[in-house]
């Protein structure tokens, strides 16, 4: 069980929708501070889509201690959100690609098991990219963006690894089981 | 990193068996063709319809507009470059000069891609001129 004075807030099997959406809200607002302290972060590496994923701690520890369903609404609402506040409509399009495949694959290693959670990151992480790298395929329409593929591949397993790592640590603190 | 269990160790070492297997085949084969001179294009796609061609060659200043924004690319001294770009993130001028078959530029707000092709388009594992 998490931290004593943390398990208190966490809404349960039998939580009020009001609860849920409260708990919901605000770590949606984590995510979305995440994204925007990341955004602050002024490295390009030349290439659209390589970036750390701070918003993934969060999601990736969501995925220990709450419903799956509440995680799945924490991502979309971020993604969105972020989205219009900091985007545009066609980034929303690629976020939400990578987001929902990364979180599809995120729940399955986790079902998987075997995994840490730096384990479960990397395997979030790589399909972000592989999400996003699909969804600007289709949108602009050419194969040639494949080229881009082994660096997306390496970019991501490094950014889920240290996002994990990032990840086991908090979750330690606050006494989150893995 | 012993906090990593095998079944995580395994998943980061395929994925980066597939990276680096994929990074020969589409960074180092093409450097390794025999160098095709000064007769490479530069391809402008929007939409993943032809927008123009123009050789490397020659210096070449061009605006490109599209009904998501504007761009200009510049040939200079045999590579390309885009020099301007009214996205909000102007990733497109941070990918630098292209100068060699393989390399491009990619705008995805605005759905451009510029593309070093070979004359004969072979110089590379895709057909470009054929899309």
């Amino acid at each position: 069980m998490p931290d004593q004075n943390m398990s208190a807030f966490i809404p349960g099997k039998d939580a009020t929708p009001a609860h849920t959406a409260a708990y919901c809200g605000i770590l949606t607002a984590l995510a979305m501070i995440f994204s925007y302290v990341e955004a602050l972060i002024p490295v390009h590496f030349g290439i659209p889509g390589i970036k750390l994923g701070l918003a993934n701690l969060v999601v990736l520890s969501g995925l220990y201690y709450l419903r799956p369903g509440m995680v799945l609404m924490i991502s979309a609402a971020r993604i969105v959100l972020t989205g219009l506040l900091f985007g545009n409509g066609v980034s929303i399009l690629y976020s939400l690609a990578g987001g929902m495949l990364s979180y599809a694959v995120m729940m399955i290693t986790l079902l998987a098991g075997g995994f840490s959670p730096a384990g479960v990151s990397v395997a979030g992480g790589v399909s972000h990219n592989i999400g996003q790298l699909l969804v600007a395929a289709i949108v602009l329409q050419t194969p040639v963006l494949i080229r881009y593929l082994p660096v997306l591949l390496a970019a991501g397993t490094v950014a889920g690894l240290l996002m994990g790592m990032l990840t086991m640590r908090v979750m330690r603190a606050l006494h989150i089981p893995y | 990193m012993q906090f990593l269990t095998r079944r995580d160790r395994f998943l980061i070492a395929a994925v980066l068996g597939c990276a680096a297997v994929l990074a020969v085949w589409f960074y180092i084969l093409p450097f390794m063709m025999p160098p095709s001179g000064n007769d490479d294009l530069v391809c402008v796609t929007i939409d993943g319809e032809s927008y123009g061609t123009w050789p490397l060659s020659e210096d070449h200043e061009e605006d490109i507009d599209t009904p998501y924004g504007h761009n200009h690319l510049t040939i200079r001294d045999g590579s390309a470059q885009m020099t301007e770009a009214d996205c909000p993130d102007g990733l497109c001028m941070h990918q630098g000069r292209i100068s060699r078959p393989g390399e491009m530029i990619v705008c995805l707000p605005h759905r451009v891609i510029a593309e070093v092709i070979s004359r004969d388009g072979t110089s590379q594992g895709y057909d470009s001129i054929s899309q």
